[in-house]
């Protein structure tokens, strides 16, 4: 099936098979490899990306239900190669370790920031269930996110 | 989850070190990390390249009486497949570490003849996307005669217990027993003899996220390899891989670059590597396999499962331990594919952190038909020092003294480091006194009767535990000889290579595989110190190759190591460079000795008149690329390849007997935890870990390995655990069932630090980072302190708790 999606604001157009994950066709098709794969099961988040403002684990959706809309993935966080400060402070706070979820978890942290520029804790910790980190406990990854809510 | 901020005691005698060794200094890897840069397994593509999928055993214990794969290759795309049939044909079973009757057993790369567990790969498919190949592994036919299974360890010696392996004559793989000091002594010196029946250690791993996965490449005109994986140990990988494929080490080329995780479950990979090297060159194209999160559950590095029976402890009223005996019962799982070794990797920490001398320990490992084990963080010592811990509380429950008192009138003491343990382990340098005291500190102890009171008033009971671990590390490979006499390995080594380019680039080639440790930031740091620039200035490369030729035998990343093999190598090989600049300067500048030139701001200078300064860059372009008119007899290269090899004797096979590790990092946690005496459901209230890993190059690192570690044991305390039912069914295959620790699970922590420098590391480390089993062990000892009821397991939700509560009330 044909399909048009912009990605970081490049359109794409291009043929796949109806059964095709949205994160295989970022991986795969248009070589978009920042985004993992951590679980067949929904559970992980490593795929966690943002479409039509809306975050979604991009192994939840079809590449053909994202025809039409625009994903926003963390290739497309920086800009000119300078980091973020949500990445800046994923840094200085040791937020990442392999960074294999670290993909995901800046997604849910920035899908959040857009929402509720000043969250509580508690909200910054449900904004990140979704993710599994199997190498910092998490605490880091808080600090982090916290550090620059407003 | 707010977290305290971190403590540390002003340290022991460390020398005071200036630069950048010791600062937390910014990781160089997370830009590309953060930025979606790194380049994992599974984002390495060639053209052409087919996808590999398994076909997986539905049973866990059958006969194969037919496998057909013509339906499957005869469908458009798909490549081609490789059975178990073939694999015998074309590969020796791996070769065994075990002596008889494990030494018995034909382990090939793909099930022959027989499976002998759900997710057994059976036969192996490659088709031109991953949606192919996984369909057309649906119409491979396979016919089995199923077999009875056998799950429970504990049953695998009985006269009617289904049999894995009729070459190794039963189930029984690997028996030793070990015995230093005289415990009959110690029984009758004792006052009591504490008894303890059974004591259950569960079954459960690290999970890293990312999971297994090659891309591999056959070079057909020479016959090569090149093996781009997350496997995160490629010495051991070749030496299984070589001789089973009949080739000599030079046709395994192995790339890795960022992995995603590993904790030691990224070892034991060899067998699904063979299946891609045998296709890549039966088919001639690329192969590309990315384990599914299912099948990593299923099939691969389970932490073992141990027992622990007929504890016997011999005790002074006073809280004195003399000594214990206790016979292990371990579970391998289906195959030896790192085992028995856990066998004897327990013996690095035998007394733990305790002063009792005599020790007995009869250790037995059988075969069950469930997924096969292999390091899992913390590696057999977790086990055993879980086990110890255990045995602490459970005395302090007997005789009623505060487990806090028992610990301290036990603890080995600072002034008797280094000291030698029963087994001939010398323990470096520590303070556990200390770092108790510490711990204790950072949850507030003293108020713990007013908390107590104040939560039972809530209709809560409020419980504190204590769990220690020793995180050994450097391993003397010679232990495996206290396994199988036969084997020929001693020793440990590391490698590193440190250059400078023709434009005065300073460039760093590791043998380790870093699965997130840092690894890259920590080498700058000592590179930078010794040639007196910045870290910034130091390109680490990423990932390991054996093309670079900087790796060893045991290169590779596991078993807390990096901090004194890694960083030796590089610190070793920077030296070298150091050296060479300053000759070279010395003839550049007509004949100016070593001992007057110094390094500094990027070049090197007369110490008496700066201005005679020849900068790097200057350097590298002499030696790389204007190097006439030098003298004859200048032996510079300013390419320097450094071997650490730490000091260690083959130890005595006879009376087991030797040191087994260099270092022995420490960990001491505490747990606070509120029990609902209604449903046995519990949270932790309060969390404090302590570590104590000699000088930290870069203290922000560690404490992520500490956090790290935490949560791994408090999601194996709680949640995580491998069930199999009687039919050897796993029931927790993936992550909605197997459930592991989420941002809202974490309780608040307090980490805190003690730095005693290792004296027989070059820079004082010791290696860190799998403590975690510390936690476990906090957990069991804080519900064993809220419900009065003795806990004999390391995995205890809730419902289990429930159990407890109801034992006490009956």
């Amino acid at each position: 099936m044909d399909v048009t999606v912009t990605v970081n604001g490049t359109a794409y157009e291009r043929d796949v098979e109806p059964r095709k994950l949205l994160i295989h066709f970022l991986r795969d098709d248009l070589d978009l490899t920042g985004s993992h794969i951590g679980c067949d099961t929904g559970n992980c988040g490593a795929c966690s990306v943002i479409v039509d403002g809306v975050l979604v684990k991009s192994c939840m959706l079809l590449a053909v239900q994202a025809d039409g809309a625009s994903v926003e993935t963390v290739e497309g966080l920086s800009e000119d190669g300078e980091l973020t400060r949500l990445q800046q402070a994923f840094n200085e706070h040791h937020a990442l370790q392999c960074g294999y979820c670290t993909p995901g978890m800046l997604m849910s942290a920035t899908a959040l920031l857009r929402e509720q520029p000043s969250p509580s804790d508690d909200e910054i910790k449900k904004a990140l269930q979704g993710n599994i980190c199997r190498c910092t406990g998490y605490w880091n990854i808080f600090e982090a996110v916290k550090s620059v809510a407003k | 989850m707010t977290r305290a901020s971190e403590t540390t005691l002003a340290p022991a005698p460390v020398e005071v070190q200036k630069g950048w060794g010791g600062q937390s200094v910014r990781r160089k890897e997370d830009k590309r990390l953060l930025q979606g840069e790194g380049v994992f397994v599974d984002d390495v593509k060639r053209h052409g390249m087919g996808y590999l999928h398994f076909v997986r055993s539905p049973y866990a214990h059958a006969h194969i009486s037919r496998v057909d794969v013509s339906a499957a290759e005869a469908i458009d795309g798909v490549y081609g497949t490789l059975t178990g049939e073939e694999v015998a044909a074309l590969t020796d079973p791996f070769f065994q570490i075990s002596s008889a009757p494990g030494a018995n057993i034909k382990d090939f790369s793909l099930a022959v003849g027989k499976v002998r567990y759900v997710g057994e790969p059976v036969v192996a498919v490659v088709a031109e996307t991953r949606e192919l190949a996984r369909d057309a592994s649906e119409l491979v036919e396979v016919d089995y005669e199923p077999l009875p299974a056998l799950v429970d360890a504990r049953r695998a010696q009985d006269s009617d217990a289904p049999v894995l392996h009729d070459d190794a004559d039963g189930n029984l793989m690997w028996t030793g027993l070990y015995s230093w000091g005289d415990f009959d002594a110690a029984l009758a010196e004792a006052d009591r003899v504490v008894k303890i029946p059974e004591l259950h250690f569960h079954r459960f791993n690290s999970t890293p996220l990312e999971c297994d996965g090659a891309l591999v490449e056959f070079n057909r005109g020479v016959g090569q390899w090149t093996i781009h994986t997350n496997n995160q140990f490629p010495g051991f990988a070749a030496i299984m891989m070589g001789p089973a494929m009949k080739v000599g080490l030079d046709k395994l080329r192995f790339v890795t670059q960022d992995i995603g995780g590993g904790f030691g479950n990224k070892i034991t990979s060899h067998p699904q590597l063979v299946v891609c090297c045998l296709l890549a060159r039966k088919l001639n194209r690329p192969v590309q396999w990315t384990e599914w999160r299912t099948d990593f559950h299923l099939s691969m590095s389970h932490g073992n499962e141990r027992w622990f029976h007929d504890t016997e402890v011999a005790v002074k009223d006073d809280g004195t331990l003399l000594g214990f005996r206790t016979k292990a019962l371990d579970d391998a799982g289906a195959w030896l594919r790192y085992e028995p070794l856990g066998g004897v990797i327990w013996a690095q920490v035998t007394p733990g952190m305790y002063r009792w001398r005599h020790i007995e320990l009869d250790f037995t490992q059988v075969a069950t038909n469930k997924a096969p084990v292999s390091p899992n963080r913390g590696y057999s010592r977790m086990q055993h020092l879980w086990f110890t811990e255990r045995v602490m509380d459970i005395v302090a429950h007997e005789l009623d003294i505060d487990p806090v008192e028992v610990r301290k009138r036990n603890y080995i003491r600072a002034e008797d480091m280094p000291y030698e343990t029963p087994n001939g382990c010398v323990y470096d340098s520590g303070d556990y006194a200390a770092m108790l005291d510490l711990a204790l500190e950072l949850i507030d102890y003293g108020s713990m009767a007013a908390k107590r009171a104040e939560a039972e008033a809530r209709g809560k009971r409020l419980g504190v535990g204590i769990g220690s671990t020793l995180d050994s590390g450097t391993n003397n490979f010679g232990q495996s000889r206290l396994i199988n006499p036969e084997l020929q390995f001693s020793g440990n080594n590391e490698v590193a290579t440190v250059k400078l380019d023709i434009f005065g680039e300073i460039v760093v080639t590791l043998g380790t595989t870093p699965q997130g440790q840092g690894h890259e930031t920590t080498a700058a740091q000592v590179v930078a110190d010794i040639l007196s620039c910045s870290p910034d200035d130091v390109h680490v490369r990423a990932g390991h190759d054996s093309y670079w030729n900087s790796h060893a035998g045991f290169s590779g990343t596991y078993a807390s190591q990096f901090a004194v093999t890694g960083l030796s190598a590089v610190k070793g090989a920077t030296e070298m460079l150091a050296a060479e600049i300053k000759k070279l300067a010395g003839a550049v500048f007509g004949g100016v000795p070593a001992e007057s030139l110094e390094l500094a701001d990027g070049g090197v200078r007369i110490k008496e008149s700066p201005d005679a300064f020849l900068p790097f860059m200057a350097c590298g372009a002499i030696i790389n690329a204007n190097n006439a008119g030098l003298p004859e007899d200048l032996d510079v290269t300013l390419n320097c390849r450094y071997v650490y090899r730490p000091p260690f004797e083959v130890p005595d096979v006879e009376r087991k007997f030797g040191n087994l590790t260099l270092t022995y990092a420490a960990q001491i946690h505490v747990a606070v935890v509120e029990v609902d005496p209604e449903t046995g459901a519990y949270e932790i209230v309060d969390y404090a870990a302590v570590d104590d890993c000699g000088k930290r190059i870069n203290p922000q690192i560690v404490e992520g390995q500490v956090m790290g570690a935490t949560a791994q044991a408090l999601g194996a305390a709680v949640h995580e655990t491998y069930e199999y039912d009687e039919d050897g069914n796993l029931l927790t295959p993936n992550f909605y069932d197997y459930h592991v620790p989420h941002a809202l699970d974490m309780p608040p922590l307090a980490t805190g630090a003690i730095e005693s420098p290792s004296p027989f590391t070059p820079l004082g480390t010791k290696g860190m980072g799998e403590g975690g089993g510390a936690g476990i062990h906090a957990i069991c000892a804080a519900i064993q302190d809220a419900t009065g009821q003795v806990v004999t397991d390391s995995h205890n939700p809730y419902q289990r708790v429930w159990r407890l509560l109801q034992e006490a009330k009956a």
